[in-house]
């Protein structure tokens, strides 16, 4: 079975500014794996590539075994995405919102499969109600729902719990956890949320500049640093620390 | 094709679920046509008072080329509004990483720009019949080749101006309404196409709807089908379609290198 995203040399250049710099990688099916970085280090980039809504300076990317280049839209069909940075139209109804998408995803038997998603994540009550006029929270969840309409083979998520209470959250990322366990579907995480990716995510990729400077499991990359988490982590590397207790220095390579 | 049509139904649907949820949008579909009607008809109204032998020439040529025009108008606007309201829901994002192909969006976009043109241009035919006695149909079924024609030319406008929109971003929002305007005195609404300056009438030439407003007062006024005209309507048709289709595609794609997909409503 083909591995859920190949990416080698994945580079993006604006003019002279270096976006994504030759980042490979390989996402193997059924796996979470999460996508860090600080702001500008080329995540939100790195995405837009995977989705083929940008197309890369260099390199190349097959998804679920198809060339983005050549075949985008036969791997679009069988993964989604979900942002709270990309909203569905406000004026509809969560109903009608699900509808649009599962007829641009030509989804059998669409009307069973958004009841099934409106009961897997408590949307009967608002699926009459215009998106606009929901809560952060049903907001997330219907973006859930949109993004699952296709019962996707690869699932990238951006920032799926920013702007959530810490209740919400959870729920979001218990959710998450079990579809994915069922399904077997890969997820690819980017967040900011440090504990949500320790939980979520079997593998972290660490951004920088465009670049992979680190990865490794949650544990490893915390044992390597001799930190007790991800978020000390991330400071030392986003502040040029190798190590605990180290000074600033160089970037970690 | 199967589900290439049902892709291209489904951005239909997110627009007429739209339109039902929001009564100004169908409300501005039909106020220009209509008040553009209205304006004109009283022109030939008092012009018939002034120079009653001409009366029914004029009122025909007049509000025929009114309404026949902004067919025109409102399939332009149509189309490009329609791309326009992505825009302004931040719903671009999820279309453009969705299977929807781009010949499906344009296809989409058409036949949306279509039920907005005939949600606002029967309106103000049939007004024009119940207030002024002019019934765009009497020039026969030539009437509907000629809404076809029209309607092409503003498909293919509004395939440039989408293509602006892409390079631009919303900065180049306001040619939506504006850019076909700017046709319209070489477009020859209301007046021959003879009567324009001998190199403007080169430009008129060129513009499918200058064809049309003459093949329809050859209808109007003599009763005859002028095919020479009809002809050429179509085969520019063909000609700006081609031309603006092939800029549209190479914009979209221009906007994946750039990054424009991605910061479209700046």
């Amino acid at each position: 079975m083909t591995d859920a995203i190949q990416a080698e040399g994945l580079t993006k250049r604006y003019g002279e500014n270096l976006a994504v710099d030759a980042l490979s990688f390989t996402l193997p099916r059924g796996a979470t794996w999460g996508l860090l970085g600080g702001n500008g280090a080329g995540k939100s980039t790195t995405i837009a590539m995977l989705l083929g809504l940008l197309v890369p300076s260099a390199g190349t990317v097959r998804v679920l075994g198809h060339d983005m280049a050549r075949d985008r839209f036969a791997a679009l069909a069988r993964m989604n995405f979900s942002s709270p940075y990309v909203a569905l139209p406000h004026r509809l109804s969560v109903a009608e919102n699900l509808r649009v998408y599962a007829h641009l995803y030509d989804v059998p038997r669409a009307e069973a499969r958004i009841a099934e998603l409106a009961a897997a994540l408590q949307l009967e009550e608002i699926l009459h109600r215009p998106a606009g006029q929901l809560s952060a929270g049903q907001k997330t969840r219907v973006a859930l729902a949109k993004a699952l309409v296709n019962r996707p083979e690869l699932l990238l998520l951006d920032e799926p719990t920013a702007s959530l209470d810490p209740d919400t959250g959870d729920w979001v990322r218990s959710w998450l956890e079990r579809y994915q366990a069922e399904s077997g579907c890969a997820i690819l995480l980017a967040s900011h949320n440090m504990a949500e990716v320790e939980r979520l995510c079997g593998h972290v990729l660490m951004l920088k500049r465009g670049r992979i400077v680190d990865q490794g499991s949650p544990s490893e990359l915390a044992a390597r640093f001799g930190r007790d988490n991800l978020e000390e982590v991330f400071l030392d590397i986003a502040r040029n620390r190798k190590r605990a207790g180290e000074p600033m220095g160089e970037a970690v390579a | 094709m199967k589900g290439s049509l049902r892709r291209v139904w489904g951005l239909c649907y997110r627009h007429l679920a739209l339109y039902r949820h929001s009564w100004p949008r169908l409300l501005e579909l039909m106020y220009w046509p209509i008040l553009q009607m209205l304006v004109w008809g009283f022109v030939t109204a008092y012009l018939a008072g002034v120079q009653q032998n001409t009366a029914s020439v004029a009122a025909g040529v007049l509000l025929g080329g009114v309404l026949l025009w902004e067919v025109a108008l409102r399939s332009q606007m149509g189309f490009a509004i329609t791309f326009l309201e992505e825009i302004w829901s931040r719903n671009l994002g999820h279309i453009f990483v969705s299977p929807l192909r781009p010949g499906e969006l344009v296809a989409g976009l058409m036949c949306m720009a279509t039920l907005r043109m005939l949600t606002g241009v029967l309106p103000a035919v049939a007004l024009a019949w119940a207030l002024y006695g002019f019934g765009l149909f009497r020039m026969g079924p030539v009437v509907v080749l000629f809404f076809a024609a029209l309607m092409l030319m503003g498909w293919a406008v509004a395939l440039g101006v989408t293509a602006m929109i892409l390079r631009h971003g919303a900065g180049a929002e306001p040619l939506a309404w504006s850019v076909l305007f700017g046709l319209t005195p070489f477009a020859c609404v209301f007046y021959p196409l003879s009567t324009l300056p001998t190199g403007l009438q080169w430009v008129a030439q060129a513009i499918p709807a200058a064809h049309v407003f003459e093949g329809m007062r050859a209808a109007l006024t003599e009763g005859r089908l002028d095919s020479f005209h009809l002809l050429m309507a179509f085969g520019l048709d063909l000609i700006w379609l081609l031309v603006l289709g092939r800029v549209f595609g190479a914009q979209f794609e221009a906007a994946r290198r750039s990054g424009a997909l991605l910061t479209i409503g700046e």
